[in-house]
């Protein structure tokens, strides 16, 4: 059983959960994820991004949007209630080496995940500069923690409500010209990586991707999580989740995304029904 | 004809036989053939296909039995039941006397006497069999073991523990060869961990194999058991990553360590298209039906990809699961691709009947080349490429040799892909130092199932590559007995 501690809403729909899980506190690092369900026979497995780890408290926090069907379902446990699976650390930690001048690009609840690789990065002696963007303000999460690591930090919202109005390659491209990074790393929506590994190619930046595919098992069993890289079919469970983003295949991995969208679609409206709760809150 | 229909004749046929039966009077019992739902309606259920003997059924089937001296068909059992013993039991209507004769041996019976490929074990070499020119006309031993274990099934009894040593010994994965392993070493007084990375336990009893052909209950029943016997299991824990091989001899002091974590990495064919939106790996599609639920449309969470033209590559034992399952599911076409013919296919044979049975279809000589999208990603078509049979190549069968030229575009909007699994690289990738051969199998060694690490002993599929529940069983136990063994000098 792995009971959550805390809940923090951080928005409408983004929810911060500080979970009891001591073996996956301790071993785990900067890049990996967990697989979460929550019990029973029926509920998914849902694949989660370790956001931050205490082990000495034995702690693990997971930062998740209720998005679809099983993160809303998720969403609605609260403080004191016991997971019955988490199942991690999963995949291979971020590579961390003092690469120079850095820039960490975070899109949505993407930013989570990408604080503990910031930091890592920070604290192996590399100069950092980061962006994080958002739909909209209320979906801006963890601004304080990476103006703590960054100062100068750089916000971007699609219609201007926090920081810059535009997209976040926007300032990227800037930094690839004036800052000239030897490293970016980036973190969101599938769209916004292609993007930045678009942005970042012309400059022969290395660019590191953090892929969320689907999964089920997270030990290499399924498959479902394959991807092309290369030219190369990987499995983000064991080879990733972290890739070369100018080797990613990225229109297949949003089209095999989108794989069970009807179910989804159909799975979230029935969830909001059976809940009460109005579509774009959980 | 029904099973009430088939109970009614063996019970005639009982009545009408002598009180003491000669070789000629055993061989002239006619074969009893295993009960099953009709074909029509079983595709419209999950529930078991055979539905198992009747007590007359069975002892009807048990007195072909000949009682051979020399026992051959104890030697094609790979973990050695005292099979003609058995079964006298169960001619003497002596059920459990006949449970407790197999339970010696074998911990798993409700399990092996449905998976087992019989008719290439004890039945193999069944002298019954073999006089009648027929091995499915040999003694029906898987039967009979599944009809003792029905029979017993409300047996709780535990086998008996020896006082505690204090010595621990680590489990790592719950599948057959664990379970098996597990049961055996705590017997002897051991304190048994056993790790489990799923939310839950019985390996590829629960993800793979479906309820159809293999009950859950059954699965979970030979669990609580291991959990009444006294063993710890802990579910969500990753060997590999959650914790090290070397974690748990150094840090959590346990003395000696079974890895018996199955093949655990799907196979893909290599050819283009395979990334497109509607394949699957036979192990995605079986474990969101099996493990995930997903038949339970009401019930379950989590979806599974509904093709209407499914075509299913492959010809072992998996390949029919997905196929049937996919019927199950409602597609309207199931064609299974296999390049070879069908007297070349690795599944059982009452595997590839009961498919065909239900409205599969085989499509035999067709060598997959090219999976085709639509304009959304999705599959629409599979290009196969025809074969003909050349020489015996290493597997001993005939090789498909490709003929150039033939391509034929037939249309699916779902593949599913089951040409086995390579082994999973978790444990070596943490643990550098174990020996491993170049499919990344154990190298274990052939008296003791011990790895290249002291104390550190691995069986079932991770050793094996893709093999049966029973060869797992049976390596489980052989490692059980060196691990006793092991123990004791310690």
């Amino acid at each position: 059983m792995y009971r959550i501690l805390k809940k923090e809403k951080l928005s409408k729909e983004v929810f911060r959960f500080t979970i009891e899980a001591p073996m996956i506190a301790r071993e785990r690092k900067a890049g990996q994820f967990v697989i979460v369900q929550k019990g029973g026979d029926f509920e998914e497995r849902i694949p989660l991004t370790i956001a931050d780890a205490d082990s000495e408290k034995g702690t693990i926090t997971i930062v998740f949007q209720a998005i679809g069907e099983g993160t809303h379902r998720l969403a609605m446990m609260n403080e004191g209630d016991a997971i019955e699976n988490v199942l991690g650390p999963l995949g291979r930690p971020t590579h961390i080496e003092k690469f120079g001048r850095c820039v960490c690009v975070g899109g949505g609840i993407g930013v989570a995940p990408l604080y503990p690789i910031a930091k890592a990065l920070k604290e192996a002696g590399n100069e950092l500069r980061i962006i994080i963007g958002a739909r909209n303000e209320s979906l801006i999460i963890e601004e304080d923690e990476m103006r703590a690591l960054d100062p100068e930090l750089i916000v971007v919202t699609d219609d201007g409500t926090r920081g810059r109005k535009g997209v976040v390659t926007e300032p990227l491209k800037e930094l690839c010209e004036s800052w000239k990074p030897d490293f970016v790393v980036t973190i969101g929506p599938t769209i916004m990586m292609k993007f930045c590994a678009l942005t970042t190619a012309p400059y022969g930046i290395k660019t590191l991707a953090s892929l969320n595919t689907i999964m089920i098992d997270g030990t290499g069993m399924c498959g479902g999580c394959r991807v092309s890289v290369g030219g190369e079919t990987k499995f983000v469970c064991v080879d990733g989740p972290e890739f070369d983003a100018h080797e990613v295949d990225w229109d297949n991995m949003m089209i095999r995304q989108r794989t069970y969208s009807s179910y989804e679609k159909e799975a979230h409206h029935r969830c909001h029904l059976e809940t009460g709760i109005k579509e774009g809150e959980a | 004809m029904t099973r009430e229909e088939m109970d009614r004749k063996a019970k005639e046929c009982l009545s009408s036989l002598p009180s003491s039966l000669s070789v000629k009077d055993r061989m002239a019992i006619e074969h009893q053939e295993m009960p099953s739902q009709d074909a029509k309606e079983r595709i419209h259920n999950m529930d078991e296909v055979a539905l198992g003997y009747s007590e007359d059924m069975a002892v009807l089937e048990a007195s072909r039995c000949l009682n051979c001296k020399n026992k051959p068909c104890v030697s094609g059992c790979p973990v050695s039941i005292d099979i003609p013993a058995f079964i006298s039991r169960v001619q003497e209507r002596d059920f459990k006397g006949a449970f407790e004769i197999i339970q010696k041996e074998s911990i798993l019976p409700s399990i092996c006497g449905r998976v087992c490929p019989q008719e290439s074990q004890c039945q193999k070499y069944c002298t019954v069999g073999k006089a009648l020119k027929d091995v499915d006309k040999a003694v029906a031993i898987g039967r009979l073991e599944r009809f003792v274990a029905d029979y017993n099934a409300g047996d709780d009894s535990l086998p008996e523990i020896k006082a505690e040593t204090g010595k621990r010994v680590a489990i790592v994965g719950s599948g057959p060869a664990s379970i098996a392993c597990a049961a055996d070493v705590r017997r002897e007084g051991h304190t048994v961990v056993m790790y489990e990375a799923l939310h839950k336990t019985g390996g590829v009893l629960s993800y793979g194999i479906p309820e159809f052909r293999l009950p859950k209950r059954l699965v979970d029943k030979e669990i609580q058991k291991l959990e009444r016997m006294g063993v710890d299991i802990e579910r969500n824990v990753l060997i590999g990553r959650t914790r090290t091989i070397e974690e748990l001899k150094s840090e959590d002091g346990f003395d000696a360590i079974f890895i018996g974590t199955g093949a655990g990495l799907p196979k893909f064919m290599g050819i283009p298209g395979e990334n497109l939106v509607g394949v699957l790996s036979a192990n995605e599609y079986l474990t969101r039906s099996n493990l995930m639920k997903a038949y339970d449309t009401k019930n379950s969470h989590t979806p599974e990809y509904e093709g209407r033209r499914v075509a299913v590559l492959g010809g072992g034992n998996v390949a029919m699961d997905a196929a049937r399952t996919a019927l199950r599911l409602g597609a309207e076409c199931v064609d299974i691709i296999y390049r070879r013919t069908r007297a070349e296919m690795p599944a059982r044979k009452e595997e590839v009947e009961h498919a065909v049975e239900e409205g599969c279809n085989i499509r035999m000589l067709s060598q997959p080349v090219e999976i085709l999208g639509d304009e959304s990603g999705r599959v629409r078509a599979l290009v196969i490429r025809k074969c003909e049979l050349g020489p015996v190549d290493q597997s001993g069968r005939r090789s498909p040799v490709e003929i150039e030229g033939s391509d034929e575009e037939v249309m699916y909007d779902e593949v599913i892909v089951a040409i086995g699994n390579a082994s999973n690289p978790l444990i070596k990738l943490t643990t550098p130092e174990i020996e491993v051969n170049r499919r990344g199998n154990f190298i274990v060694d052939e008296e003791t199932n011990r790895t290249s690490i002291e104390g550190v002993y691995a069986g079932g599929d991770i050793v094996l590559g893709a093999a049966t529940v029973i060869l797992a069983m049976g390596q489980g136990r052989k490692a059980a007995k060196a691990i006793n063994e092991y123990l004791k000098g310690k």
